[in-house]
């Protein structure tokens, strides 16, 4: 009739002592405290506060923690504690730098700063600006427009030949002309972006004459930046479509470069989408190349073919480092933030269409 | 359709090394045709010799000849393509092309090579293959879902049904059950005494119960070491090599004994 069950034991050895749920909360206040105390005496300041509190409350955990539950539970909590220290130490310079973004570039920041460019603005009406109280007028719409230009160039030259060369290193690079390959598209993801804009500076003037400078040559510019990004995020990303999907085509008597197009891309697609979004981002806030090939214009100009052309990188660049008026250069430096805020939106913008394309094309397995 | 294949005297390599040495056989059309042997003793590089995707491998080829119906497979100047197109085959495991719908994994074959279909003929095409595949009833409400959604036996007979769609001579298939639980099997095994009358099937099998169960002949492979090429012991009639084979080695291996 009963079952083999075993009965209850009074004192359980599976068990072993534990610190209270909220120990770890109070020491911290204890910690905190104390460091406070310390730090007084010593001549306070936030950093060293921060520091000695978290140096005692590790220090006052580990201690407690060894003497009540042992050495096991005591080197997990120090740990513990050691990981989440460093992931805040890592959030601060983020934080940081959005907030200052933020706070700084909101004041010249909106539809007109969006939709003027700097034509005929001078520091004339910077000072009447500070002086008088009027409005502050110019913005960065010539150098929206083009970073855009400039960057879609850079897109459509660096995606074709990315993504050509990866789809060649997986699928047909065998030997001593595939590892060249890999070797130099190694070396050109280490280049400093000022050679890259050196070289196309150079490229242009062998072509078109010392000192062509135009939008087309910093496209040039940022796709040798750009390149080596979209083979190797698209390598990888070919390089985890299974065999067995290749080899199912090929069984199927599909030709090898149907099979390619058909399979193999169509299956890589939603990462190798979100690589390439990635590298234009990498690429869209780059300032030295453009500065060497684009030049600087405070006018319109949509032609990348010719005369200079303003981007938003270096319009932040001439604003911050050159003001136009030396007396007044807080218009400028105004203006740079906002440019430099719409700048991190762009950036943010580009890796969330990452993510929604990574999500759209995604493999789907629902049922 | 299907066509018979005669083997002869076929020698596999990779690179330098002699994987499968001197095999001839005959594959009867409309039959079933099982492997049988040890792992690595060259059963599955023999079968994918048999449409050519072995070539997939770098360094991989052939001494020898592969006759489909009279025509040499190795012949200078034929497009493996076309030898796959009448040569399918399914794999251990199952494959199925996860962009693609149930139905348009089952069209797979038809629509990557560019056929042009009416949207009648394909649903013609799709429901016959999935009949025949023995999945239609499973999935007709489904044929929009994605095909990596089915569970693991349905795969594996999407696939079938995949490799049938394209109306090939041959079907190979390399132990298309070694990933599934018995109930799929059991509907696979079916499936292949279906399929034997319309096609020829080579299967490839650890399991020399099912070898038993579902092939008229019966081929065993063995090896005489590692790093020695995998031979052809023994091919006669399954009744006959699973109750008084020719060879002691193919016995042993039948009745457990081996290894």
């Amino acid at each position: 009739m009963s079952a083999a069950t075993s009965t209850p034991r009074a004192t359980s050895t599976l068990t072993s002592n534990q610190l209270h749920r909220f120990a770890p909360a109070g020491l911290l206040v204890a910690a905190a405290a104390v460091s406070a105390g310390l730090a007084a005496v010593i001549g306070f300041s936030i950093p060293l506060f921060v520091f000695l509190g978290i140096v005692i409350f590790a220090a006052a955990l580990t201690a407690v923690s060894a003497a009540v539950e042992g050495r096991r539970k005591a080197t997990d909590r120090l740990v513990t504690t050691l990981v989440v220290t460093a992931f805040a130490l890592a959030l601060i310079p983020l934080i940081a730098v959005v907030w200052s973004v933020i706070g700084n570039g909101l004041s010249a920041f909106g539809v007109d700063f969006l939709t003027t460019s700097m034509r005929n603005v001078t520091g004339l009406q910077d000072q009447q600006t500070m002086q008088d109280g009027a409005p502050l007028i110019g913005g960065a719409y010539h150098a929206l427009v083009g970073t855009l230009i400039i960057t879609a160039l850079a897109t459509a030259i660096s995606v074709p030949i990315g993504l050509m060369t990866s789809i060649y290193l997986v699928e047909y690079g065998r030997g001593r002309l595939a590892r060249a390959i890999t070797f130099f598209v190694d070396v050109m993801t280490g280049i400093p972006s000022i050679v890259a804009g050196l070289f196309a500076a150079a490229l242009f003037a062998v072509l078109f004459g010392v000192g062509t400078r135009n939008g087309f040559a910093g496209a040039v510019a940022l796709s040798v930046l750009m390149i080596p990004v979209v083979v190797r995020s698209s390598e990888e990303m070919l390089r985890i479509v299974p065999n067995e999907l290749r080899e199912a085509a090929y069984a199927l008597g599909v030709p090898k470069w149907r099979m390619i197009v058909r399979v193999v891309i169509p299956t890589a697609i939603s990462g190798i989408a979100s690589g390439v979004t990635l590298a234009i981002a990498r690429v869209v806030g780059e300032t030295a190349p453009l500065i060497v090939t684009a030049g600087f214009t405070s006018s319109i100009n949509t032609n990348p073919f010719s005369d200079w052309m303003m981007s938003l990188p270096s319009y932040v660049y001439s604003l911050a480092m050159r003001p136009l008026s030396g007396s007044e250069p807080q218009p400028s430096l105004d203006r740079a933030w906002a440019a430099a805020f719409t700048l991190v939106i762009i950036v943010m913008l580009l890796n969330l269409i990452a993510r929604l394309i990574a999500k759209a094309f995604a493999p789907k397995t629902g049922r | 359709m299907s066509k018979r294949i005669d083997v002869g005297d076929l020698n596999i390599y990779y690179g330098d090394f002699l994987a499968v040495e001197g095999v001839s056989m005959e594959i009867e059309a409309r039959s079933v045709t099982a492997f049988i042997g040890p792992s690595g003793c060259g059963k599955s590089t023999f079968l994918r010799a048999l449409n050519r995707m072995h070539e997939v491998i770098p360094g991989a080829r052939v001494q020898g000849k592969v006759m489909l119906d009279g025509e040499d497979l190795y012949a200078y100047g034929v497009d493996p393509v076309n030898v796959r197109r009448q040569i399918g085959m399914v794999f251990q495991r199952p494959n199925p092309f996860p962009t693609m719908s149930v139905r348009d994994n089952v069209l797979a074959g038809l629509k990557l090579n560019s056929k042009r279909m009416s949207r009648s003929e394909a649903d013609e095409v799709a429901e016959r293959s999935l009949r025949g595949a023995n999945l239609w009833n499973e999935v007709k409400d489904r044929l929009d879902k994605p095909g990596a959604g089915l569970s693991g036996g349905q795969q594996q007979r999407l696939c079938i049904a995949r490799a049938i769609a394209v109306q090939p001579e041959v079907l190979l298939m390399d132990e298309p059950c070694s990933a599934l639980d018995p109930i799929s099997t059991l509907a696979i095994e079916d499936l292949i005494g279906e399929l034997k009358q319309n096609y020829t099937i080579v299967i490839v099998t650890h399991n020399m119960q099912q070898a038993a169960r579902v092939s008229d002949r019966t081929a065993f492979f063995n090896i005489a070491g590692t790093g020695k090429p995998g031979k052809l012991i023994e091919m006669d009639d399954t009744t006959k090599i699973f109750t008084k084979p020719g060879v002691k080695a193919t016995e042993d291996y039948v009745s457990g004994r081996f290894g």
